[in-house]
Protein backbone atom coordinates (compact mmCIF):
# COMPACT_ATOMS: atom_id res chain seq x y z
CA UNK A 1 0.00 0.00 0.00
CA UNK A 2 1.33 3.57 -0.88
CA UNK A 3 1.34 6.27 1.70
CA UNK A 4 -0.75 7.92 -0.19
CA UNK A 5 -3.69 8.79 2.04
CA UNK A 6 -6.67 11.08 0.78
CA UNK A 7 -8.27 11.25 4.13
CA UNK A 8 -5.34 12.34 5.93
CA UNK A 9 -5.60 15.83 7.84
CA UNK A 10 -2.15 16.37 6.77
CA UNK A 11 -2.49 16.45 3.38
CA UNK A 12 -5.47 17.46 1.24
CA UNK A 13 -5.06 16.60 -2.46
CA UNK A 14 -3.12 19.27 -3.35
CA UNK A 15 -0.34 17.97 -1.97
CA UNK A 16 1.45 17.63 1.43
CA UNK A 17 1.09 20.65 3.91
CA UNK A 18 -1.64 21.80 2.44
CA UNK A 19 -3.61 23.73 -0.66
CA UNK A 20 -1.05 26.25 -2.20
CA UNK A 21 -4.55 28.07 -3.15
CA UNK A 22 -6.69 29.96 -0.99
CA UNK A 23 -10.20 28.64 -1.68
CA UNK A 24 -11.89 27.86 2.00
CA UNK A 25 -12.17 24.43 3.54
CA UNK A 26 -15.34 25.32 4.89
CA UNK A 27 -18.25 22.62 3.36
CA UNK A 28 -20.13 19.72 5.14
CA UNK A 29 -21.71 16.76 3.06
CA UNK A 30 -24.95 18.60 3.70
CA UNK A 31 -23.74 21.25 1.53
CA UNK A 32 -22.70 18.95 -0.91
CA UNK A 33 -26.11 17.44 -1.05
CA UNK A 34 -27.57 21.10 -1.61
CA UNK A 35 -25.35 21.93 -4.14
CA UNK A 36 -26.09 18.12 -6.13
CA UNK A 37 -29.66 18.32 -5.84
CA UNK A 38 -30.17 22.09 -5.85
CA UNK A 39 -28.19 22.11 -9.45
CA UNK A 40 -30.54 19.47 -10.88
CA UNK A 41 -34.02 19.17 -9.07
CA UNK A 42 -34.90 22.52 -11.44
CA UNK A 43 -34.91 19.38 -13.97
CA UNK A 44 -38.26 18.20 -11.83
CA UNK A 45 -39.71 21.74 -12.30
CA UNK A 46 -39.10 22.33 -15.73
CA UNK A 47 -37.64 20.66 -18.93
CA UNK A 48 -37.91 16.64 -17.79
CA UNK A 49 -41.69 16.94 -19.58
CA UNK A 50 -40.23 17.56 -22.67
CA UNK A 51 -39.04 13.82 -22.89
CA UNK A 52 -43.23 13.11 -22.78
CA UNK A 53 -42.97 15.40 -26.08
CA UNK A 54 -40.49 13.21 -27.58
CA UNK A 55 -42.21 9.54 -26.78
CA UNK A 56 -45.16 9.90 -24.62
CA UNK A 57 -45.94 9.33 -21.14
CA UNK A 58 -45.09 5.93 -20.50
CA UNK A 59 -41.95 6.70 -22.93
CA UNK A 60 -40.95 9.61 -20.59
CA UNK A 61 -41.29 7.24 -17.14
CA UNK A 62 -38.30 4.59 -18.82
CA UNK A 63 -36.32 7.15 -19.83
CA UNK A 64 -36.43 8.10 -16.16
CA UNK A 65 -35.89 5.00 -15.08
CA UNK A 66 -32.94 4.49 -17.73
CA UNK A 67 -31.36 7.71 -17.05
CA UNK A 68 -31.54 7.27 -13.39
CA UNK A 69 -29.76 3.74 -14.30
CA UNK A 70 -27.05 6.25 -16.37
CA UNK A 71 -26.43 8.53 -13.25
CA UNK A 72 -26.13 5.92 -10.45
CA UNK A 73 -23.41 4.69 -12.33
CA UNK A 74 -22.09 8.25 -12.81
CA UNK A 75 -22.67 8.94 -9.44
CA UNK A 76 -20.54 5.54 -8.14
CA UNK A 77 -17.74 6.31 -11.10
CA UNK A 78 -17.58 10.18 -9.44
CA UNK A 79 -17.74 9.05 -5.59
CA UNK A 80 -14.58 6.36 -6.19
CA UNK A 81 -12.45 9.06 -8.16
CA UNK A 82 -13.32 12.51 -6.79
CA UNK A 83 -12.90 11.19 -3.26
CA UNK A 84 -9.59 10.55 -4.11
CA UNK A 85 -8.94 13.52 -6.73
CA UNK A 86 -10.02 16.23 -3.86
CA UNK A 87 -9.15 19.56 -5.80
CA UNK A 88 -11.13 22.01 -7.59
CA UNK A 89 -12.00 20.94 -11.21
CA UNK A 90 -13.96 18.06 -10.15
CA UNK A 91 -13.79 15.43 -13.47
CA UNK A 92 -11.40 18.11 -15.33
CA UNK A 93 -8.69 17.48 -12.46
CA UNK A 94 -9.48 13.72 -12.96
CA UNK A 95 -8.95 13.90 -16.35
CA UNK A 96 -5.65 15.99 -15.94
CA UNK A 97 -4.41 13.11 -13.97
CA UNK A 98 -5.64 9.84 -15.16
CA UNK A 99 -6.08 10.66 -19.30
CA UNK A 100 -4.55 13.41 -20.12
CA UNK A 101 -3.77 17.03 -20.90
CA UNK A 102 -6.22 17.40 -23.87
CA UNK A 103 -8.85 15.27 -22.66
CA UNK A 104 -8.79 17.69 -19.33
CA UNK A 105 -9.15 20.57 -21.30
CA UNK A 106 -12.29 19.31 -23.35
CA UNK A 107 -13.90 18.36 -19.97
CA UNK A 108 -13.39 21.59 -18.50
CA UNK A 109 -15.26 22.77 -21.19
CA UNK A 110 -17.84 20.35 -21.31
CA UNK A 111 -18.61 21.49 -17.78
CA UNK A 112 -18.46 25.09 -17.72
CA UNK A 113 -20.69 25.27 -20.68
CA UNK A 114 -22.56 22.44 -19.53
CA UNK A 115 -23.17 24.43 -16.21
CA UNK A 116 -23.61 27.94 -18.21
CA UNK A 117 -26.24 27.04 -20.22
CA UNK A 118 -27.79 25.19 -17.64
CA UNK A 119 -27.58 28.52 -15.69
CA UNK A 120 -29.20 30.39 -18.79
CA UNK A 121 -32.13 28.01 -18.79
CA UNK A 122 -32.87 28.77 -15.41
CA UNK A 123 -32.63 32.68 -15.66
CA UNK A 124 -35.08 31.66 -18.61
CA UNK A 125 -37.24 30.04 -16.29
CA UNK A 126 -37.62 32.30 -14.12
CA UNK A 127 -38.22 35.34 -16.17
CA UNK A 128 -41.22 32.82 -17.55
CA UNK A 129 -42.33 32.40 -14.10
CA UNK A 130 -42.50 36.12 -12.94
CA UNK A 131 -44.01 36.25 -16.17
CA UNK A 132 -47.28 33.66 -15.67
CA UNK A 133 -47.48 35.08 -11.95
CA UNK A 134 -47.63 38.83 -13.76
CA UNK A 135 -50.54 37.65 -15.94
CA UNK A 136 -52.55 35.79 -13.51
CA UNK A 137 -52.79 38.58 -11.55
CA UNK A 138 -53.68 40.76 -14.64
CA UNK A 139 -50.59 42.43 -15.79
CA UNK A 140 -49.77 40.88 -19.11
CA UNK A 141 -46.87 41.35 -21.94
CA UNK A 142 -44.30 42.03 -18.75
CA UNK A 143 -40.74 42.07 -20.18
CA UNK A 144 -38.85 39.10 -18.86
CA UNK A 145 -35.44 40.02 -19.19
CA UNK A 146 -34.70 42.56 -15.99
CA UNK A 147 -35.57 39.83 -14.18
CA UNK A 148 -33.35 36.95 -15.77
CA UNK A 149 -30.55 39.68 -16.08
CA UNK A 150 -31.01 40.54 -11.96
CA UNK A 151 -31.45 36.91 -11.11
CA UNK A 152 -27.69 35.86 -12.52
CA UNK A 153 -26.55 38.90 -11.35
CA UNK A 154 -27.67 38.23 -8.04
CA UNK A 155 -26.21 34.84 -7.04
CA UNK A 156 -23.05 35.78 -9.43
CA UNK A 157 -22.52 38.46 -6.16
CA UNK A 158 -23.15 35.88 -3.63
CA UNK A 159 -21.18 33.42 -5.10
CA UNK A 160 -18.20 36.24 -5.30
CA UNK A 161 -18.91 37.03 -1.66
CA UNK A 162 -17.88 33.49 -0.40
CA UNK A 163 -18.89 29.79 -1.13
CA UNK A 164 -20.31 28.98 2.81
CA UNK A 165 -23.36 31.56 2.73
CA UNK A 166 -24.08 30.61 -1.44
CA UNK A 167 -24.31 26.68 -0.67
CA UNK A 168 -25.97 27.20 2.72
CA UNK A 169 -28.73 29.57 0.44
CA UNK A 170 -28.77 26.96 -2.03
CA UNK A 171 -29.23 24.05 0.77
CA UNK A 172 -31.93 26.02 2.11
CA UNK A 173 -34.29 27.20 -0.81
CA UNK A 174 -33.43 23.30 -2.12
CA UNK A 175 -34.33 21.06 0.79
CA UNK A 176 -38.13 23.89 0.64
CA UNK A 177 -38.43 23.09 -3.28
CA UNK A 178 -37.91 19.03 -2.47
CA UNK A 179 -40.57 19.22 0.20
CA UNK A 180 -43.00 20.67 -1.91
CA UNK A 181 -42.73 18.09 -4.52
CA UNK A 182 -43.65 15.90 -1.79
CA UNK A 183 -46.46 17.98 -0.56
CA UNK A 184 -47.90 17.96 -3.95
CA UNK A 185 -47.69 14.55 -4.05
CA UNK A 186 -48.95 13.85 -0.89
CA UNK A 187 -51.94 16.36 -0.66
CA UNK A 188 -53.18 15.15 -4.50
CA UNK A 189 -52.63 11.36 -4.42
CA UNK A 190 -53.20 10.84 -0.40
CA UNK A 191 -54.62 13.30 1.54
CA UNK A 192 -57.39 15.01 -1.17
CA UNK A 193 -60.35 12.85 -1.00
CA UNK A 194 -61.36 13.49 -4.43
CA UNK A 195 -58.04 12.98 -5.85
CA UNK A 196 -57.73 14.83 -9.16
CA UNK A 197 -55.29 12.43 -10.31
CA UNK A 198 -56.59 10.32 -13.53
CA UNK A 199 -54.05 8.30 -14.92
CA UNK A 200 -56.04 5.59 -16.32
CA UNK A 201 -58.12 8.21 -18.58
CA UNK A 202 -55.16 10.36 -19.23
CA UNK A 203 -52.72 7.63 -20.06
CA UNK A 204 -52.29 6.57 -23.73
CA UNK A 205 -50.06 4.32 -25.66
CA UNK A 206 -46.64 4.77 -27.03
CA UNK A 207 -47.41 7.44 -29.94
CA UNK A 208 -44.10 6.81 -31.50
CA UNK A 209 -43.80 2.85 -30.44
CA UNK A 210 -40.31 1.98 -28.79
CA UNK A 211 -38.68 4.43 -31.18
CA UNK A 212 -40.01 7.22 -28.99
CA UNK A 213 -39.41 5.21 -26.17
CA UNK A 214 -35.21 6.13 -27.14
CA UNK A 215 -35.79 9.32 -28.24
CA UNK A 216 -37.25 10.70 -24.72
CA UNK A 217 -33.74 9.90 -23.56
CA UNK A 218 -32.64 12.72 -24.83
CA UNK A 219 -34.42 14.89 -22.47
CA UNK A 220 -34.64 12.18 -19.93
CA UNK A 221 -31.09 13.17 -18.75
CA UNK A 222 -32.66 16.24 -17.89
CA UNK A 223 -34.40 14.76 -14.32
CA UNK A 224 -30.48 14.73 -13.11
CA UNK A 225 -28.47 16.11 -15.35
CA UNK A 226 -25.66 18.06 -13.11
CA UNK A 227 -24.96 15.65 -10.07
CA UNK A 228 -21.92 15.31 -11.08
CA UNK A 229 -21.40 18.70 -10.30
CA UNK A 230 -20.58 17.93 -6.36
CA UNK A 231 -17.41 17.08 -7.21
CA UNK A 232 -16.64 20.81 -8.46
CA UNK A 233 -16.55 21.71 -4.53
CA UNK A 234 -13.89 19.17 -3.60
CA UNK A 235 -11.15 21.55 -2.44
CA UNK A 236 -13.70 23.67 -0.20
CA UNK A 237 -15.03 20.07 1.66
CA UNK A 238 -13.69 19.81 5.14
CA UNK A 239 -13.59 16.13 4.32
CA UNK A 240 -14.02 15.30 1.00
CA UNK A 241 -13.15 11.91 1.13
CA UNK A 242 -16.64 11.53 3.36
CA UNK A 243 -18.05 14.70 2.07
CA UNK A 244 -18.57 13.70 -1.50
CA UNK A 245 -19.71 10.55 -1.81
CA UNK A 246 -22.36 10.61 1.08
CA UNK A 247 -23.53 14.01 -0.66
CA UNK A 248 -23.27 12.75 -4.54
CA UNK A 249 -25.25 9.06 -3.65
CA UNK A 250 -27.79 10.64 -1.14
CA UNK A 251 -27.90 13.32 -4.17
CA UNK A 252 -29.48 10.46 -6.73
CA UNK A 253 -31.04 8.69 -4.03
CA UNK A 254 -34.01 12.15 -3.45
CA UNK A 255 -33.46 12.98 -7.28
CA UNK A 256 -34.60 9.34 -8.18
CA UNK A 257 -37.58 10.11 -5.83
CA UNK A 258 -38.73 13.48 -6.76
CA UNK A 259 -38.58 12.45 -10.41
CA UNK A 260 -40.78 9.38 -10.26
CA UNK A 261 -42.95 11.15 -7.98
CA UNK A 262 -42.96 14.21 -9.95
CA UNK A 263 -43.67 11.95 -13.37
CA UNK A 264 -46.61 10.16 -11.02
CA UNK A 265 -48.45 13.40 -10.14
CA UNK A 266 -48.30 15.51 -13.93
CA UNK A 267 -49.25 12.74 -15.98
CA UNK A 268 -52.04 12.14 -13.99
CA UNK A 269 -53.27 15.81 -14.21
CA UNK A 270 -52.15 16.53 -17.76
CA UNK A 271 -52.95 15.35 -21.09
CA UNK A 272 -48.92 14.35 -22.73
CA UNK A 273 -49.35 16.71 -25.02
CA UNK A 274 -49.94 19.33 -23.18
CA UNK A 275 -47.20 18.11 -21.11
CA UNK A 276 -44.97 17.10 -23.51
CA UNK A 277 -44.16 21.25 -24.25
CA UNK A 278 -45.12 22.99 -20.89
CA UNK A 279 -42.85 25.62 -19.61
CA UNK A 280 -43.70 24.99 -15.82
CA UNK A 281 -45.33 21.43 -15.72
CA UNK A 282 -44.93 21.27 -11.44
CA UNK A 283 -46.74 24.60 -11.26
CA UNK A 284 -49.65 23.82 -14.14
CA UNK A 285 -50.13 20.49 -12.04
CA UNK A 286 -50.54 22.86 -8.82
CA UNK A 287 -52.54 24.47 -10.40
CA UNK A 288 -54.92 21.57 -11.61
CA UNK A 289 -55.38 20.14 -8.61
CA UNK A 290 -57.02 22.86 -7.39
CA UNK A 291 -55.31 23.93 -4.34
CA UNK A 292 -54.28 27.54 -3.82
CA UNK A 293 -52.08 26.73 -0.93
CA UNK A 294 -50.31 24.14 -3.46
CA UNK A 295 -50.09 27.12 -6.50
CA UNK A 296 -48.37 29.07 -3.83
CA UNK A 297 -45.79 26.20 -2.75
CA UNK A 298 -44.95 24.88 -6.07
CA UNK A 299 -44.77 28.57 -7.72
CA UNK A 300 -42.48 29.19 -4.72
CA UNK A 301 -41.03 25.85 -4.88
CA UNK A 302 -40.42 26.22 -8.96
CA UNK A 303 -38.69 30.25 -8.13
CA UNK A 304 -36.37 28.27 -5.83
CA UNK A 305 -35.64 25.83 -7.78
CA UNK A 306 -34.56 27.72 -10.75
CA UNK A 307 -32.26 30.23 -8.32
CA UNK A 308 -31.12 27.14 -6.60
CA UNK A 309 -29.85 25.58 -10.08
CA UNK A 310 -28.51 28.65 -11.32
CA UNK A 311 -26.67 29.35 -7.98
CA UNK A 312 -24.68 25.96 -7.94
CA UNK A 313 -23.69 26.36 -12.19
CA UNK A 314 -22.03 29.61 -11.30
CA UNK A 315 -20.70 27.52 -8.34
CA UNK A 316 -19.38 24.64 -10.65
CA UNK A 317 -18.41 26.67 -13.70
CA UNK A 318 -16.38 29.31 -11.99
CA UNK A 319 -14.39 26.14 -10.13
CA UNK A 320 -13.51 24.12 -13.84
CA UNK A 321 -12.82 27.80 -15.45
CA UNK A 322 -10.68 28.57 -12.35
CA UNK A 323 -8.86 25.55 -11.96
CA UNK A 324 -7.93 25.38 -16.28
CA UNK A 325 -6.67 29.53 -15.65
CA UNK A 326 -4.66 27.65 -12.82
CA UNK A 327 -2.97 25.48 -14.79
CA UNK A 328 -2.61 27.48 -17.82
CA UNK A 329 -4.74 25.60 -19.93
CA UNK A 330 -6.59 29.10 -20.09
CA UNK A 331 -4.82 32.74 -18.66
CA UNK A 332 -3.54 32.50 -15.65
CA UNK A 333 -5.66 35.72 -14.34
CA UNK A 334 -8.44 33.63 -14.20
CA UNK A 335 -6.70 31.29 -11.33
CA UNK A 336 -6.83 34.08 -8.80
CA UNK A 337 -8.47 33.81 -5.63
CA UNK A 338 -10.03 36.77 -4.09
CA UNK A 339 -8.23 37.85 -0.93
CA UNK A 340 -10.60 38.26 1.45
CA UNK A 341 -13.87 35.60 -0.25
CA UNK A 342 -11.62 33.46 -0.38
CA UNK A 343 -13.36 33.00 -4.13
CA UNK A 344 -12.58 32.52 -7.71
CA UNK A 345 -13.79 35.64 -8.23
CA UNK A 346 -12.20 36.63 -11.93
CA UNK A 347 -13.83 33.46 -13.05
CA UNK A 348 -17.39 34.17 -11.15
CA UNK A 349 -17.46 37.70 -12.89
CA UNK A 350 -16.40 36.52 -16.41
CA UNK A 351 -18.77 34.12 -16.77
CA UNK A 352 -21.86 36.32 -16.25
CA UNK A 353 -21.97 37.62 -19.41
CA UNK A 354 -21.36 34.72 -20.81
CA UNK A 355 -24.76 33.13 -19.42
CA UNK A 356 -26.48 36.32 -20.46
CA UNK A 357 -25.56 35.98 -23.82
CA UNK A 358 -27.25 32.60 -23.85
CA UNK A 359 -30.32 33.07 -21.45
CA UNK A 360 -31.56 36.40 -23.29
CA UNK A 361 -30.74 35.15 -27.09
CA UNK A 362 -31.38 31.58 -27.01
CA UNK A 363 -34.65 29.25 -27.23
CA UNK A 364 -34.96 27.14 -24.03
CA UNK A 365 -35.18 24.15 -25.55
CA UNK A 366 -32.06 24.62 -28.21
CA UNK A 367 -30.09 26.17 -24.43
CA UNK A 368 -31.27 22.66 -22.73
CA UNK A 369 -29.89 20.38 -25.75
CA UNK A 370 -26.42 22.20 -26.02
CA UNK A 371 -25.97 22.21 -21.74
CA UNK A 372 -27.65 18.48 -22.14
CA UNK A 373 -24.72 17.50 -25.11
CA UNK A 374 -21.79 18.76 -23.27
CA UNK A 375 -23.08 16.66 -20.18
CA UNK A 376 -23.39 13.84 -22.36
CA UNK A 377 -19.73 13.99 -23.92
CA UNK A 378 -18.79 14.42 -20.04
CA UNK A 379 -20.39 11.22 -19.40
CA UNK A 380 -18.77 9.23 -21.94
CA UNK A 381 -15.71 9.95 -20.61
CA UNK A 382 -16.51 8.89 -17.64
CA UNK A 383 -16.12 5.04 -18.18
CA UNK A 384 -13.02 5.37 -20.31
CA UNK A 385 -11.61 7.47 -17.03
CA UNK A 386 -12.67 5.22 -14.07
CA UNK A 387 -11.31 2.08 -16.13
CA UNK A 388 -7.70 3.83 -16.79
CA UNK A 389 -7.83 4.77 -13.36
CA UNK A 390 -8.36 1.49 -11.81
CA UNK A 391 -5.96 0.11 -14.27
CA UNK A 392 -3.05 2.89 -13.99
CA UNK A 393 -3.45 3.11 -10.02
CA UNK A 394 -5.04 -0.24 -9.14
CA UNK A 395 -7.14 -0.61 -5.16
CA UNK A 396 -4.03 -1.70 -3.88
CA UNK A 397 -1.96 1.36 -4.68
CA UNK A 398 -3.87 4.48 -3.58
CA UNK A 399 -6.20 4.49 -0.91
CA UNK A 400 -9.79 5.79 -2.00
CA UNK A 401 -12.59 7.12 0.04
CA UNK A 402 -14.84 4.82 -1.55
CA UNK A 403 -14.54 2.21 -4.00
CA UNK A 404 -17.60 1.53 -5.91
CA UNK A 405 -18.62 -2.18 -6.47
CA UNK A 406 -19.03 -4.34 -9.37
CA UNK A 407 -16.22 -2.55 -11.69
CA UNK A 408 -16.08 -2.73 -14.78
CA UNK A 409 -19.77 -3.00 -14.92
CA UNK A 410 -21.41 0.23 -14.28
CA UNK A 411 -18.33 1.54 -16.93
CA UNK A 412 -20.13 -0.46 -19.23
CA UNK A 413 -23.43 0.12 -18.62
CA UNK A 414 -22.64 3.85 -18.34
CA UNK A 415 -20.75 3.91 -22.27
CA UNK A 416 -23.92 1.74 -23.20
CA UNK A 417 -26.83 4.36 -22.35
CA UNK A 418 -24.65 7.67 -23.25
CA UNK A 419 -24.86 5.92 -26.99
CA UNK A 420 -28.63 5.51 -26.68
CA UNK A 421 -28.72 8.83 -25.83
CA UNK A 422 -26.22 9.65 -28.28
CA UNK A 423 -28.63 8.47 -30.84
CA UNK A 424 -31.93 9.89 -29.01
CA UNK A 425 -30.26 13.50 -29.53
CA UNK A 426 -29.80 12.60 -33.33
CA UNK A 427 -33.51 12.04 -33.28
CA UNK A 428 -34.42 15.41 -33.87
CA UNK A 429 -31.56 17.89 -32.83
CA UNK A 430 -28.93 16.12 -35.54
CA UNK A 431 -27.49 19.56 -36.09
CA UNK A 432 -27.15 20.54 -32.79
CA UNK A 433 -25.10 17.66 -32.14
CA UNK A 434 -22.91 17.39 -35.03
CA UNK A 435 -22.43 21.78 -34.52
CA UNK A 436 -21.58 20.79 -30.70
CA UNK A 437 -19.37 18.32 -32.02
CA UNK A 438 -17.46 20.08 -34.25
CA UNK A 439 -16.30 23.19 -31.80
CA UNK A 440 -15.02 20.72 -29.81
CA UNK A 441 -13.04 18.87 -32.45
CA UNK A 442 -11.91 23.25 -33.40
CA UNK A 443 -10.95 23.79 -30.33
CA UNK A 444 -8.81 20.69 -29.12
CA UNK A 445 -6.67 21.20 -32.10
CA UNK A 446 -6.47 24.69 -31.01
CA UNK A 447 -5.10 23.66 -27.82
CA UNK A 448 -3.22 20.73 -29.03
CA UNK A 449 -1.19 22.71 -31.36
CA UNK A 450 -1.37 26.21 -29.56
CA UNK A 451 -2.62 26.76 -26.15
CA UNK A 452 -0.64 23.80 -24.84
CA UNK A 453 2.74 25.41 -25.44
CA UNK A 454 1.86 28.11 -22.27
CA UNK A 455 1.42 24.83 -19.95
CA UNK A 456 4.57 23.75 -18.11
CA UNK A 457 4.32 19.85 -18.32
CA UNK A 458 5.04 18.29 -14.39
CA UNK A 459 3.52 20.93 -12.77
CA UNK A 460 -0.11 19.97 -13.89
CA UNK A 461 -0.04 16.97 -12.00
CA UNK A 462 -0.01 18.15 -8.76
CA UNK A 463 -2.15 14.80 -6.96
CA UNK A 464 0.54 13.00 -4.25
CA UNK A 465 0.48 9.31 -5.82
CA UNK A 466 2.92 7.34 -6.97
CA UNK A 467 3.66 7.00 -11.30
CA UNK A 468 0.91 5.44 -12.72
CA UNK A 469 1.26 1.17 -13.66
CA UNK A 470 2.32 1.46 -17.67
CA UNK A 471 4.25 4.51 -18.08
CA UNK B 1 14.68 14.71 -20.05
CA UNK B 2 14.99 18.53 -19.98
CA UNK B 3 12.20 19.71 -18.05
CA UNK B 4 9.84 22.10 -20.28
CA UNK B 5 9.93 25.95 -20.23
CA UNK B 6 6.81 27.20 -21.37
CA UNK B 7 7.14 30.45 -23.48
CA UNK B 8 5.57 33.97 -21.93
CA UNK B 9 2.35 34.76 -23.35
CA UNK B 10 1.61 38.61 -23.81
CA UNK B 11 -1.63 40.26 -22.19
CA UNK B 12 -2.77 40.97 -25.84
CA UNK B 13 -2.66 37.10 -27.15
CA UNK B 14 -3.90 35.80 -23.34
CA UNK B 15 -6.96 38.27 -24.45
CA UNK B 16 -7.12 37.11 -28.17
CA UNK B 17 -6.83 33.08 -26.75
CA UNK B 18 -10.59 33.74 -24.58
CA UNK B 19 -11.95 35.78 -27.46
CA UNK B 20 -11.21 32.69 -29.83
CA UNK B 21 -12.81 30.35 -27.43
CA UNK B 22 -15.83 32.87 -26.76
CA UNK B 23 -16.66 33.40 -30.39
CA UNK B 24 -16.14 29.19 -30.89
CA UNK B 25 -18.45 28.58 -28.37
CA UNK B 26 -21.21 31.11 -29.12
CA UNK B 27 -21.00 30.39 -32.70
CA UNK B 28 -21.18 26.06 -32.32
CA UNK B 29 -24.79 27.66 -30.17
CA UNK B 30 -26.09 30.97 -32.46
CA UNK B 31 -25.08 29.46 -36.07
CA UNK B 32 -27.57 26.34 -36.30
CA UNK B 33 -30.17 29.20 -34.93
CA UNK B 34 -29.28 31.52 -38.00
CA UNK B 35 -29.10 28.80 -40.91
CA UNK B 36 -32.42 27.42 -39.68
CA UNK B 37 -31.29 24.04 -38.67
CA UNK B 38 -31.83 24.31 -35.14
CA UNK B 39 -35.01 22.74 -33.46
CA UNK B 40 -36.58 19.35 -33.66
CA UNK B 41 -38.75 19.07 -37.17
CA UNK B 42 -42.16 19.13 -35.89
CA UNK B 43 -44.93 18.72 -38.26
CA UNK B 44 -48.62 19.15 -37.28
CA UNK B 45 -51.92 17.86 -38.88
CA UNK B 46 -54.54 19.24 -37.82
CA UNK B 47 -58.47 17.88 -39.35
CA UNK B 48 -60.72 19.58 -41.03
CA UNK B 49 -63.50 19.13 -39.09
CA UNK B 50 -61.89 19.44 -35.71
CA UNK B 51 -63.80 18.24 -32.86
CA UNK B 52 -62.42 16.75 -29.72
CA UNK B 53 -63.57 13.29 -31.12
CA UNK B 54 -61.78 13.96 -34.24
CA UNK B 55 -58.87 14.75 -32.04
CA UNK B 56 -59.09 11.50 -29.83
CA UNK B 57 -59.66 13.13 -27.03
CA UNK B 58 -61.87 11.82 -24.13
CA UNK B 59 -64.42 13.60 -21.78
CA UNK B 60 -61.67 13.66 -19.09
CA UNK B 61 -59.02 14.72 -21.54
CA UNK B 62 -61.45 17.54 -22.83
CA UNK B 63 -61.87 18.52 -19.06
CA UNK B 64 -58.20 18.89 -18.45
CA UNK B 65 -57.91 20.85 -21.50
CA UNK B 66 -60.66 22.87 -20.42
CA UNK B 67 -59.14 23.68 -16.86
CA UNK B 68 -55.21 24.63 -18.81
CA UNK B 69 -57.37 27.19 -20.58
CA UNK B 70 -58.27 25.51 -24.28
CA UNK B 71 -61.84 26.06 -24.41
CA UNK B 72 -62.38 24.70 -27.65
CA UNK B 73 -60.83 21.52 -29.83
CA UNK B 74 -59.83 24.61 -32.43
CA UNK B 75 -58.27 25.71 -30.02
CA UNK B 76 -55.98 22.93 -28.80
CA UNK B 77 -55.45 21.47 -32.21
CA UNK B 78 -52.17 22.44 -32.86
CA UNK B 79 -50.41 21.25 -30.15
CA UNK B 80 -52.64 17.55 -29.80
CA UNK B 81 -51.74 16.78 -33.41
CA UNK B 82 -47.78 18.09 -33.71
CA UNK B 83 -45.53 15.43 -33.89
CA UNK B 84 -42.25 14.92 -33.92
CA UNK B 85 -40.42 13.46 -37.34
CA UNK B 86 -38.12 10.43 -36.39
CA UNK B 87 -37.40 9.88 -40.12
CA UNK B 88 -33.34 9.87 -40.67
CA UNK B 89 -31.22 8.48 -43.30
CA UNK B 90 -28.68 6.16 -42.58
CA UNK B 91 -26.14 7.93 -44.08
CA UNK B 92 -26.54 10.57 -41.68
CA UNK B 93 -26.47 8.45 -38.86
CA UNK B 94 -23.20 6.98 -39.97
CA UNK B 95 -21.91 10.70 -40.20
CA UNK B 96 -22.66 11.16 -36.47
CA UNK B 97 -21.31 7.94 -35.52
CA UNK B 98 -18.47 8.71 -37.01
CA UNK B 99 -17.84 12.36 -36.05
CA UNK B 100 -18.34 10.70 -32.80
CA UNK B 101 -15.79 8.42 -32.59
CA UNK B 102 -14.00 10.31 -34.71
CA UNK B 103 -14.04 13.16 -31.84
CA UNK B 104 -13.06 10.62 -29.16
CA UNK B 105 -9.97 9.21 -30.62
CA UNK B 106 -8.68 12.86 -31.52
CA UNK B 107 -9.00 13.33 -27.93
CA UNK B 108 -7.61 10.28 -26.48
CA UNK B 109 -4.68 9.88 -29.24
CA UNK B 110 -3.11 13.45 -28.27
CA UNK B 111 -4.25 13.46 -24.92
CA UNK B 112 -1.63 9.93 -24.21
CA UNK B 113 1.12 11.85 -26.48
CA UNK B 114 0.99 15.04 -23.91
CA UNK B 115 0.10 12.77 -20.75
CA UNK B 116 3.29 10.61 -21.52
CA UNK B 117 5.44 13.55 -21.35
CA UNK B 118 3.87 14.93 -18.09
CA UNK B 119 4.48 11.77 -16.69
CA UNK B 120 7.87 11.34 -17.78
CA UNK B 121 9.03 14.62 -16.56
CA UNK B 122 7.40 14.36 -13.32
CA UNK B 123 8.51 11.02 -12.46
CA UNK B 124 11.84 11.09 -14.65
CA UNK B 125 12.55 8.65 -17.46
CA UNK B 126 12.22 5.06 -16.71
Amino acid sequence: MSDTDITSTEMDGMGPGGTKVGLARVLGPAHIWGLGVGIVLVGEYMGWNFSVGKGGAYAALLACWFAGILYSCVAMIDSEVTSTVAAAGGQYTQAKHIIGPLMAFNVGLYLVFAYTMLEAANAITFGFLIDTVAGMTGHEGLDQRPFIILAIMFLAWLNYRGVLATLTFSLVITAFAFCAIIALFLTTAVFMSDSPLRHAELMTDLPYGWLGVIAAMHFGLWYYLGIEGTCQAAEEVRSPARSLPFGTLAGIMTLLIAATLTWYVCVGLMPWEYLGQAGVPLFDAARMSGSVTLMVLLGIGTMFATLASANGCINDASRAWFAMGRDHYLPDWFGAVHPKFRTPYRAIIFLVPIALIFALGAPLDQVITFSILSGLLGYTFMPLNVILFRRKWPVDTIKRGYEHPFHPIPAIILLCLCGVTFFAVFLGYGSQLVAMLSFYIIVSLWFHFWRYRFVRRAAQFTMPWPRPKGY
Amino acid sequence: MANYIPPVQGKISQIIDVIVLLVLAIGALYLPLFLGLAGSAQTSEVPENVTWDALGQNATMVEKWNELGYATATDAAELITSRFDYSFSVLNLLVMIVVVIGYYFIVLRFSGKEYSEVISEKFGDK
